[in-house]
């Protein structure tokens, strides 16, 4: 400290005593403390958004997670199967059984709320597609009871959730203030009750009338091939495109040019590669839309970059020592880089690679032009080579959907998709961060 | 060796994958994000109870679904294109071209589009068309002189309306909605002010005086949404003078948040848009292409399940939902069932 003061200039004489402070030593030292409280500051505010915004994405989205059901025993006979079969819209006939049992069986009970059959069918979700399935699944249960847990209707969902109270209801067709009475009584009775809601986690995409039967499985199924294809497209790629960069190719304009254009490429925004997967593989090629393969396609080449310039990063920290040395005993350029440098970058490179993809998984501009948004993620795929190719959407594109629906009920399980994509992030990022801590080597 | 082997096969797989599938078998949409609602209904219903796969309903809004429907005849070209306004002359030549001759138009019903502010706001209970122009058109009349837009409170040139800033959120030009909210308010406002009269006494044409009519103001009073309902909801959310144009069917889900008014006296509901009392109202449409009826597996049964009794009905999901039925619905049947395409005379 008083070394600095001694050579500055306007210091010429030396200052007291070396255990007293002058004012200029003072001065640097408060200027330290300074920036120390504002670089405290500038992460306190950073930590401070990130818990606001975890605070809010938890509250919003776990709810998602909780399902409101109608759990009863119901028995179809196989007069009745048949009868339900014959009509055009059969999910209603399965439906409208299901509703004349239920009132029966609540009379019988003698419950103490007056209600007819069109408020039970306004507590109901859109039901007859799941009963219609089981008993095509499972035609040997025609005729015994069967124990259903029945999604309720987005509006009874929000009444248990806090969504909808007493005091904000409307009536209207969906439902009604004296619907809630019935509710309670039900829900008195064990008939209505909260579950866990597993077919969020594995369902498909549904109507816009039928929140309850939402799921984000099946996009998570569209993004997994997408990556697949990423990952199959853009590692080899960009590992043979950075190690011929780095290593082999000679440094002239032309290399400049091809180095300028890659950086360039990675700050280029991700609708552009949309526009152009758009033209080049629907348009031009004919691949057909909406798939996975597209897609994957398109986020192949905004990964590109991002995956040469970080193997390329991770080739030049080997030491040349290292080249030498393997060069030195006889080895030949390809053995010195497949046999040496390659396998000490490689940590590097899975580890850029993990991240472009965890981008490249959160991306949705590019899927907007390419047919992912929509009423698109219907199911899942009837194979592996089918799931590349049949129309599917993606997280985040299924996200962005129902964001966009009129029911609350959708805009909830927009959030609760949120967190399942942050699921998938944080691991792919704990696993880079994992691979990095454990291989990697410095010198 | 093998690792070269293995990936060689594999990209081989996925080059034969992608050209066998392209023989597509499930129905493909795109288009207004008005009808992908309705279209969504239908088609999970479709899948649940036919054995045709559900088909795949992509939105983009009316003008890109049509464009895309008029890229030409073909398994990688869409099906059908939703639309919340009829195909336009200039579209129906530009598919010509392509090769798309032959186009069925079905109409599935109306929908009704409404004014709402937020719930606990300040009383817009009650507009006429002639309120929303002189709020958010380009030129007004006042004093007798076509001027441009002096106003900033809706007090100002209707007392029984809040003195509060004026804000307008009016969906963009993209979107269908524009295109009604254009003919069917700011014009009727502005013959209803007497300021297309004004403009055309003041030496304008006729047409010229009716395109500055549509005219909105650009001074940030209006403000264009080209995002989805949600967005203007959004907006009045944090807005509470905010006035924003909605679908029936988005409000009717949002009536908790959103207050409706009135358009010339009349409330809007499903009973008063099929009547066509409420003035603001269109249909909604959808194009069918006649070459891949018979190529695409369910098209055809897909049109035809659409527009049945059971589902586009008074009593049906899409009612339910909010789509006004359309009265003349069997005559729409009649002409998917006889696949009858435009302008072939019936």
């Amino acid at each position: 400290m008083t070394d600095a003061s001694m050579q500055s200039p306007e210091t010429g004489h030396r200052s007291v005593s070396l255990t007293v402070a002058d004012a200029h030593t003072k001065k640097r030292a408060n200027a330290e403390k300074r920036f120390r409280a504002y670089g405290i500051v500038a992460i306190a505010t950073g930590l401070f958004f990130l818990i606001v915004l975890f605070a809010s994405i938890l509250s919003q989205g776990i709810p998602a997670f909780q399902r409101t059901v109608v759990s009863v025993d119901f028995t179809l006979s196989a007069a009745q199967r048949d009868e339900a079969e014959s009509t055009l819209f059969k999910t209603k006939a399965y439906s409208n059984l299901f509703i004349a049992q239920l009132s029966k069986e609540l009379e019988d009970q003698g419950i103490s709320v007056d209600f007819d059959e069109a408020a039970i069918e306004r507590l109901l979700g859109k039901i007859g597609g799941t009963i219609r399935t089981y008993y095509a699944d499972n035609p040997g249960k025609l005729g015994d009871p069967v124990k259903f847990d029945l999604a309720a209707s987005s509006r009874v969902d929000g009444y248990f959730k806090g969504r909808v109270s007493r005091d904000t209801l409307q009536d209207s067709r969906f439902l009604q203030l004296s619907d809630l009475d019935l509710v309670d009584a039900l829900k008195q009775a064990g008939i209505i009750k909260q579950a866990f809601n597993w077919p969020f986690i594995t369902g498909a995409d549904s109507g816009v009338d039928n929140p309850g039967g939402a799921g984000i499985g099946a996009s998570v199924i569209g993004s997994f091939f997408m990556m697949l294809v990423v990952l199959g497209l853009s590692l080899p790629i960009g590992v043979a495109a950075s190690i011929y960069l780095e290593e082999f190719a000679p440094q002239n304009r032309f290399t400049d040019l091809i180095e300028v254009n890659i950086s360039n490429l990675a700050a280029v925004p991700s609708i552009v590669f949309g526009i152009l997967g758009l033209a080049v593989f629907i348009q031009f090629m004919h691949l057909p839309q909406s798939a996975p393969l597209v897609g994957g396609l398109v986020l192949t080449l905004m990964t590109l970059p991002t995956i040469i310039i970080s193997t390329r990063a991770s080739l030049k920290a080997v030491p040349p020592s290292i080249r030498d040395a393997a060069l030195g005993v006889g080895a030949s350029k390809m053995q010195a880089v497949f046999h040496h440098v390659l396998p000490l970058a490689a940590p590097g490179i899975l580890t850029g690679t993990i991240i472009g993809l965890a981008q490249a998984l959160g991306e949705t501009a590019p899927l907007l032009l390419i047919g992912m948004v929509g009423f698109v993620a219907r199911g899942y795929p009837d194979g592996f080579l089918a799931g590349f190719t049949e129309p599917n959407s993606a997280m985040p594109a299924q996200i962005y959907t129902w964001a966009a629906r009129a029911d609350v009920g959708f805009y909830e399980k927009a959030w609760g998709g949120i967190i399942i994509l942050l699921m998938f992030l944080l691991t792919m990022n704990i696993i880079a961060i994992i691979l990095r801590r454990r291989f990697e080597r410095r010198w | 060796m093998s690792f070269v082997k293995l990936s060689a096969s594999a990209l081989a797989i996925a080059a034969v994958s992608a050209t066998t599938a392209a023989a597509r078998d499930n129905v493909q949409v795109a288009g207004s994000s008005t009808v992908l609602p309705y279209a969504s209904i239908v088609a999970e219903l479709f899948g649940e109870n036919t054995d045709f796969p559900t088909p795949v309903v992509e939105s983009g809004g009316s003008s890109a679904g049509l464009k895309r429907f008029c890229e030409g005849v073909g398994e990688n070209t869409i099906d059908i294109a939703n639309a919340s306004r009829a195909i336009r002359e200039k579209e129906i030549k530009a598919c010509a071209e392509n090769g798309v001759t032959d186009i069925m138009e079905v109409r599935i019903g109306y929908d009704g589009i409404v004014f709402a502010s937020q719930q606990t706001g300040p009383a817009f209970t009650a507009f006429e068309p002639a309120d929303i122009f002189n709020a958010l058109g380009a030129k007004v009349l006042k004093d007798g002189e076509v001027v441009d837009n002096p106003y900033t409170t809706w007090a100002e040139f209707n007392p029984e309306l809040p003195d509060v800033e004026i804000a307008g959120f009016i969906p963009g030009t993209k979107h269908g909605t524009r295109e009604v909210f254009e003919e069917k308010v700011l014009l009727i406002g502005c013959e209803a002010t007497g300021a297309m009269e004004a403009m055309i006494a003041g030496g304008m044409s006729e047409d010229d005086a009716e395109d500055a009519c549509l005219a909105v103001r650009t001074d940030g009073k209006a403000v264009d949404i080209d995002g989805d309902y949600t967005e203007t909801l959004a907006r009045i959310d944090t807005n509470p003078n905010g006035i924003g144009i909605f679908g029936l069917a988005f409000y009717e889900n949002n009536t908790d948040k959103l207050k409706v008014a009135t358009m010339s006296g009349i409330a809007p509901s499903t009973e008063t848009i099929s009547t066509g009392e409420y003035p603001v109202s269109r249909p909604l449409f959808f194009y069918v292409k006649k070459a891949h009826i018979g190529v695409i597996p369910g098209l055809k049964e897909y049109a035809q399940f659409f527009t049945h009794d059971e589902i586009a009905g008074a009593s049906g999901p899409l009612a339910n939902y909010g789509l006004v039925a359309d009265p003349e619905l069997a005559k729409t049947q009649d002409a998917i069932a006889n696949e009858v395409t435009m302008g072939s005379g019936s």
